[in-house]
């Protein structure tokens, strides 16, 4: 269990859980595990998620109607950790559903379900004093997303707090798909490896396989959150975790790691 | 070179850091406004010192806005409720009708100089979103404004002004569809557009510099406030009374008194119609501290982080969070809160009408409710200063509706 891309372009796929349900968003999991993602983000919903687009704004508020919980949210990412014990696997949330629990109960059973790390959309470095030392004592990576708006020493202070990987935003912008990939996201994941060694992630409005490999020529991985939330709209329960296994075998990944 | 920029703690008191209330405010934003905030923070702090920028507001607030705004004593008010003296600070007698322009002017003079021609805003009551189209006018800037669905059918009037004014007004068909959702949808274009775009936010929220820098533009009330009560008195009163919505005009009204320990400060939350989750946005009764849209403060929300629907019959008091300065002075016990709910906001804009001649807002009403429940429980020797914060021409629909009252 950690977070590896063990071919380029790596893939991280976002899930907003509990949307059509838990347990289809578990079986969506697996199938996208076995189909080449990397790293899966288990999206806990939010009622005012305000770095988000329209698609997993109504993901959420989907999901909110059936009453998911980050209690559930936690006890999916057990599961599919027990499931995959080589999946990367990553907690991705507003602040306020964490405040609220408590950030030491779920730093804890966050570790206790076996997820790798966190990353928490509207927090940044300089209001992350409890988030960072709560997780280093449960030892998980804590996330940080870097911007094109971001001058150098911000990227910096990301690059140094960031583990696992750190998340490039291949944009301005919230998130939702985009025609093409701008050279904005380059010239980002390249400043960021100035400070750091870790791999970068690029996300925010890659939703094919001509984005993934645009990916693949400057970063280390791709991440795709609205494209597939928009499949899982479009699809019945039953058929949701074959469309996105199929979705994600378009995107003609590098065979190298699908054997795991 | 060791990184300039620290972790520190969201529970951390710091008086030291800039855009903390106590433990209360922040920034609890995207990464990618983050840049944004720097600058705006950098130029505000530029502005702050700039003789020629202070000069040019201060002439627009005198000549355009109309300050000073007049203390006036409500003599049959006061004869009626026989008690305390009581004083209406007339924030209602400024142009386009509330206290809203003293920011929306600060701040737009603050676009200007940053060179950025499109200006966003959001809106609950329309008033802020009113003054951002009249100074978006005034100085030639483009403007969109950000209005819930449901606030855009009660405050049409106002709708139909920023119209007038050549602003573009976008629904917001989100959640509640009211103020709450109309700053998230703001903050979505701010995050796309923020190149290029000033966010002309309307109150004092939001991520720092937002909080400290909406209160500085409107303390200009409590400046005046306090020269003009120790002018007809001479002396303070014995307490200052203002709605709290997201905070702006109580901060103004309080602000210069905060030192003087003896004035009490009182904000007046909206009680709605009821003391359920959902029915009131009275967020010291019903709310804990968290995270929302930017500032940590109290948040009307449920057990799970979510945050809560709220009510009111006034769309500028109608929002779930609060002003991060506004939970420090609560926790400190420096500001009292209360609420009043519906009813007794629209009684008191009969009240005040029939007694004085003039029609409140539905928010600035809650505070003079409380006004007329306090006044007759004190002396002749108190002084109670009411921060009449806007006009209520413009929710005449709804009082037409509620109050039942027949036109043509």
């Amino acid at each position: 269990m950690a977070i590896l891309f063990e071919r380029k372009p790596g893939l991280v796929v976002y899930l907003t859980a509990g949307d059509p349900s838990l347990e289809v968003t578990g079986a969506i999991a697996l199938e996208a595990i076995d189909a080449g993602a990397d790293v899966i983000e288990l999206g806990v919903p939010f009622s005012d998620p305000l770095a988000d687009g329209p698609v997993i704004q109504r993901a959420m508020e989907r999901a909110l109607a059936r009453g998911t919980r980050l209690k559930d949210v936690l006890a999916l990412a057990a599961e599919i950790r027990a499931a995959r014990p080589a999946a990367g696997l990553v907690i991705f949330s507003y602040l306020n559903p964490i405040l609220r629990y408590g950030m030491h109960k779920f730093a804890d059973e966050a570790a206790a379900a076996g997820v790798d790390g966190v990353l928490v959309l509207d927090l940044i470095v300089e209001e992350a004093g409890e988030y960072l030392a709560e997780m280093e004592r449960v030892k998980l990576a804590p996330i940080f997303l870097a911007a094109p708006t971001s001058p150098d020493e911000r990227l910096e202070a990301i690059a140094t707090h960031s583990k696992g990987f750190v998340y490039a935003i291949s944009r301005v912008g919230i998130t939702g798909t985009q025609q093409s990939l701008t050279a904005e996201a380059a010239s980002l994941v390249a400043r960021i490896r100035r400070w750091t060694q870790l791999p970068v992630a690029v996300g925010f409005g890659i939703s094919n396989a001509e984005h993934v490999a645009q990916v693949a020529e400057f970063a280390d991985a791709a991440a795709i959150g609205s494209a597939i939330v928009e499949l899982i709209e479009k699809s019945t329960p039953e058929a949701a975790p074959g469309a996105v296994a199929r979705f994600i075998k378009g995107l003609h990944l590098p065979e190298a790691a699908l054997a795991r | 070179m060791a990184s300039v920029i620290l972790p520190s703690g969201h529970l951390a008191p710091s008086e030291s850091r800039p855009g903390r209330f106590g433990v209360y405010g922040g920034r609890y934003v995207p990464e990618t406004l983050m840049a944004a905030l720097v600058e705006l923070e950098r130029e505000y702090d530029a502005a702050k010192n700039d003789a020629a920028f202070q000069a040019e507001l201060a002439g627009l607030l005198k000549d355009y806005a109309g300050r000073p705004t007049p203390l006036y004593f409500a003599k049959r008010l006061t004869e009626q409720l026989g008690g305390a003296k009581i004083y209406l600070k007339r924030e209602d007698l400024l142009h386009t009708g509330a206290h809203k322009i003293n920011n929306a002017l600060g701040q737009g003079l603050l676009a200007r100089r940053m060179g950025k021609k499109r200006v966003i805003a959001e809106t609950g009551a329309g008033q802020h979103g009113v003054a951002t189209a009249t100074v978006c006018a005034l100085l030639g800037l483009e403007c969109v404004v950000y209005m819930g669905d449901v606030d855009m059918e009660r405050q049409e009037l106002n709708v139909l002004r920023m119209r007038l004014l050549g602003a573009e007004v976008r629904g917001v068909s989100a959640g509640s569809k009211t103020l709450k959702d109309a700053i998230s949808e703001a903050m979505r274009d701010w995050v796309t557009n923020v190149r290029t775009t000033y966010y002309l936010l309307g109150s004092a929220l939001g991520a720092h510099p937002y909080p400290t820098m909406v209160r500085d533009f409107h303390r200009c009330i409590s400046r005046e406030m306090k020269e003009q009560i120790l002018e007809k008195e001479g002396r303070l009163p014995t307490a200052v009374i203002a709605c709290v919505g997201g905070g702006s005009n109580a901060i103004g009204a309080f602000y210069e008194f905060i030192p003087d320990t003896q004035v009490r400060l009182i904000g007046v939350e909206a009680g709605g119609r009821g003391t359920a989750l959902g029915e009131h946005a009275a967020r010291f009764s019903g709310g804990a501290p968290g995270v929302l849209q930017g500032t940590y403060s109290y948040v009307l929300q449920d057990e799970d982080g979510q945050i809560a629907l709220t009510h009111s019959v006034s769309a500028g008091l109608d929002y779930a969070s609060i002003g991060p300065e506004h939970a420090a002075l609560h926790d400190s016990g420096r500001a009292e809160y209360t609420s009043q709910d519906d009813a007794a906001a629209l009684d008191a804009v009969v009240r005040l009408a029939r007694t004085e001649g003039i029609l409140p807002a539905l928010e600035s009403a809650h505070a003079v409710a409380e006004c007329l429940r306090l006044a007759p429980t004190m002396a002749a020797h108190d002084i109670l200063v009411v921060n009449l914060s806007g006009r209520g021409d413009k929710d005449m629909g709804i009082l037409a509706r509620e109050l039942n009252i027949q036109g043509a």
